[in-house]
């Protein structure tokens, strides 16, 4: 296979340099990426739609040429191999299963068209099928399988030609709740199995941080943050990560002064005290403080020393089985959201009374506003 | 129920204008009435005369033919049958036309004198009357009931007092041969009367109607003539069919027709051809057109499509004669071909009237509907697939031929039923600029709705078209399944 080369360094496998990609030759969809990509990673393009994800899977395909920059495969550029070159596997979100062949006859189809033999070919069909669970469904049409089956044939399809890199645009997009989770834990399962490194898009977050080594959120043509999942979660860099990861409470403000790991924000409010730099430069800066709504205290005999303590007054109270989720009205912010366990010695709010909550000035991070 | 009545307006007009000038069609092409309708009291005493001695039919079948004869000139009938026979044999509508003409001269004062001798009631219409609603009448005398009634109803004036001399003869033809216990079921003083009449009729075998018919027009020896009225009196005849496929009902039976008549066969398998060749023409020129179409945006596409459909907006006529212009042999084309030096000026190109001209000119016209479902087909194929195809390893070609084009079918096959279906009863091209090899058997149907009349032909043509095309339809149903024809 024309990619498939082992002397390459495990690091950046697959690299974007300096790539630029305008459909029109206006508008940039992407805009200056920079990404390496390890032998084996599992890495997903996560971000809202039409933030330049597909393209970038494209350009990677061959389907799209980038308009600058180079991607490199095992250290070559491959801006002028053609796509049936590359030798990447590709999952599209339709599956994009040919209707007018069985099951076997599309699993066949990269093995004839590489010319493999007959006895080979069969091999791989039936390995590839056993592989998703699949086996005995050889004859079937596309059109007889359910989403889910048309899924893994994709799946297998997609790896039956042992590519080193296999592509994925959103492929559990389709898919029902329950069906995707299971998928998801497949697919990576799979993923562990074989070696092979992914790309994978999404725009479900959920499904981005259970699956990946990393992540590169993406938001109009820029990677906001690439990072390990639990980092992401934990330590957004910047406002539009912390938004789009996970619950997110945040309070406006200016920076008063920056000392050493500390800084003091003071509210709209009014309300001061002391959270993270983490994307803030200078004192006088506007800043988004976000908070997560588990890392807020509602019990105030728990609130450990140092916490910033502050009162709230209780909006509505949702319970929710595992968690309640309590909305506060808190230095101004209505929607600012309280998440506790449920568990025996919790206090369930009423919805009008006014408590007193706090936090740790570790799990408050000032971000760009 | 409310459905239905919903729809009824349209299932009627659909019912009205479609289902029942098919149905007409269908009857025309065997319906044969006329000959026994025109000709009744021949046909009925034919059946009596066997065709296969040589020999002219009896006394019976003249009198029935004077009477039959008389009747059809006054309702100047004569002609059609004779035409209608015509188109078996050539020459029988000239002897009919004679026949009514001098009819008059035929004498048959005899017959008349027979009965009048007998007795002076017979020269009074009251009595006659009186004979011809006795209840025995339609049933011991048929034909001479027929008779009597089509003259007093249609020809006799009020003050007629006696009836014509073709009612006598019609008499006089059914009685010979009854004797007074057939006629005993009329009542008196009828039963009698007509006993007395049978008793003595005899004595008009000395008269001979075949002679006088012989010298009205010779013709009427000839055993063919008889032959043909015989073997064509039956109300329903498979004739035009056989006609249809260069068949003809002989006196030996069914038989070829020589060689110099054949020629629709020839015609429908020309038509065929070219219906064939023009239907894949559109393909190999709608398929890349389509194609380039299906890839464009959508707004780009519109246009085009619009281009596509521009030929609909001028008359088919126009196209046509354009088609003229372009490939006649002092034509646009030929001019360049011979300033350019490719062909010499003496050596013209024809490429109209023939069946070239028919073949490029109905190849445009029927372009747009191959394009049309062709392109609705492509832009439902997802341009995934050719990139699966490809990210598997397949290149442009590969990715087409394999995965492109057999999603594209459902559009070829759904065009090439439209195109074919089109091209096979196509008319007007081929009638502009088909010259005489380059016509279709829809101008002949044509010619023999307006030209010859033969309406009977025409629709067995048709019929055997609509036959024809349903059988493709079946035979490309089983090949390619209907299901797999997608218009858009
Ligand atoms: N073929 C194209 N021609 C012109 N513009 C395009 C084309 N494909 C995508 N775009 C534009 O490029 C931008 C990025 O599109 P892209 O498909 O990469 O988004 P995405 O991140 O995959 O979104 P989604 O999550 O909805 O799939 C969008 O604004 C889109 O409108
Ligand atoms: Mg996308």
């Amino acid at each position: 296979m024309a990619a498939g080369t082992n002397t390459a360094p495990a690091e950046g496998f697959v690299r974007f340099e300096s790539v630029q990609k305008s459909y029109d030759g206006i508008a940039l969809v992407v805009k200056d990426l920079n990404l390496s990509i390890g032998k084996g990673e599992f890495l997903t393009m996560l971000g809202p739609s039409g933030s330049g994800k597909t393209t970038c899977l494209l350009m990677l395909a061959g389907f799209e040429t980038a308009t600058h920059g180079d991607i490199l495969l095992g250290g070559r550029p491959i801006n002028n191999i053609p796509p049936h070159k590359r030798g990447i596997g590709m999952v599209f979100q339709n599956y994009a299963l040919f209707p007018h062949m069985s099951v076997a006859e599309n699993l066949a189809f990269p093995l004839e068209v590489r010319s493999i033999d007959k006895d080979e070919r069969e091999n791989k069909v039936r390995r590839a099928l056993e592989m998703v669970q699949m086996g005995g469904f050889e004859g079937r049409r596309p059109s007889q399988l359910s989403g889910g089956q048309q899924q893994r044939i994709a799946l297998a399809r997609a790896l039956v030609f042992e590519p080193d890199l296999v592509l994925m645009d959103e492929p559990l997009g389709a898919l029902d709740k329950q069906l995707r989770e299971h998928m998801q834990f497949e697919i990576k399962h799979l993923h562990e199995r074989l070696g092979v490194t992914v790309v994978y898009v999404t725009h479900d977050q959920t499904e981005a941080l259970t699956m990946s080594d990393r992540v590169a959120v993406f938001d109009d043509g820029i990677i906001q943050q690439l990072a390990p999942p639990d980092q992401l979660y934990e330590a957004p860099e910047n406002s539009f990560v912390a938004q789009f990861i996970g619950e997110n409470n945040t309070l406006t403000g200016i920076v008063e002064a920056i000392n050493g790991d500390l800084a003091t924000v003071r509210l709209d409010s009014g309300d001061r005290f002391q959270a993270l730099p983490v994307n803030v430069n200078a004192v006088g800066d506007r800043t988004r403080v976000s908070i997560r709504p588990e890392r807020v205290e509602t019990d105030s005999r728990r609130l450990p020393a140092g916490a910033h303590r502050i009162s709230a007054e209780v909006l509505e109270f949702i319970y929710m089985g595992d968690v309640f989720r309590t909305r506060l009205k808190v230095a101004g912010n209505e929607e600012f959201i309280v998440k506790t366990r449920n568990a025996p010695d919790q206090t369930r709010q009423v919805p009008g009374s006014t408590i007193e909550i706090g936090w740790l000035p570790e799990d408050c991070r000032a971000l760009d506003a | 129920m409310r459905a239905l009545l919903l729809i009824a307006p349209l299932l009627i007009f659909v019912l009205v204008t479609f289902v029942s000038p098919i149905v007409d069609m269908l009857f025309r092409s065997v319906e044969n009435g006329i000959v026994t309708e025109i000709l009744p009291h021949s046909t009925s005493a034919l059946k009596d005369w066997n065709s296969e001695r040589d020999e002219l039919p009896g006394e019976a079948v003249f009198r029935g033919l004077y009477v039959d004869m008389v009747i059809a000139v006054k309702r100047r009938q004569h002609t059609r049958v004779g035409s209608r026979l015509n188109y078996e044999a050539a020459g029988i509508a000239s002897v009919f036309r004679k026949t009514g003409r001098s009819l008059r001269k035929v004498d048959v004062d005899a017959f008349v004198r027979h009965f009048t001798d007998l007795h002076p009631d017979w020269e009074n219409r009251a009595f006659w009357e009186g004979v011809f609603s006795d209840p025995a009448a339609a049933g011991v005398l048929p034909n001479s009931s027929r008779t009597f009634d089509a003259w007093s109803q249609d020809f006799a004036k009020p003050e007629d007092p006696v009836p014509e001399d073709f009612v006598y003869v019609a008499l006089a033809g059914e009685l010979r041969g009854l004797d007074a216990s057939d006629l005993s079921g009329f009542g008196q003083p009828y039963a009698g009367m007509l006993a007395e009449a049978a008793r003595t009729i005899g004595r008009l075998d000395e008269i001979s109607l075949k002679q006088e018919f012989l010298q009205l027009d010779s013709e009427w020896s000839a055993a063919t003539l008889w032959k043909t009225i015989k073997i064509f009196s039956p109300p329903l005849t498979e004739a035009y069919f056989l006609n249809a496929v260069d068949m003809k009902k002989g006196i030996e039976g069914v038989e070829r027709k020589s060689e110099a008549e054949r020629i629709y066969l020839v015609i429908f398998g020309r038509t065929f051809v070219m219906s064939v060749t023009i239907t894949l023409a559109c393909i190999f020129l709608g398929y890349p057109v389509a194609y380039f179409l299906a890839r464009l945006p959508l707004r780009k596409a519109n246009l085009f499509l619009i281009l596509v459909l521009l030929p609909f907006w001028t008359s088919l006529l126009v196209r046509t004669s354009a088609w003229k212009v372009l490939l006649q042999q002092e034509g646009v084309i030929n001019d360049i071909l011979v300033a350019v030096g490719i062909v010499d000026d003496s050596a013209r190109l024809v490429m109209i009237n023939n069946q070239f001209g028919t073949i490029v000119a109905m190849t445009h016209i029927l372009l747009p509907f191959m394009i049309l479902p062709l392109f609705s087909v492509m832009k439902t194929i997802p341009p995934d697939f050719v990139r699966a195809a490809k990210s598997l390893g397949a290149d442009a070609f590969t990715a087409f031929r394999r995965v492109y084009f057999p999603q594209s079918l459902p559009g070829i096959g759904a065009g090439s039923v439209l195109v074919f279906i089109l091209a096979i009863g196509y008319y007007i091209t081929p009638e502009l600029v088909g010259g005489i090899k380059g016509t279709f058997i829809s101008n002949r149907i044509a010619y023999h709705i307006s030209t010859s009349l033969n309406w009977g032909l025409a629709a067995a043509l048709g019929t055997l078209l609509l036959m024809a095309v349903l059988l493709l339809y079946w035979v490309y149903d089983r090949i390619v399944g209907i299901d797999n024809v997608k218009l858009g």
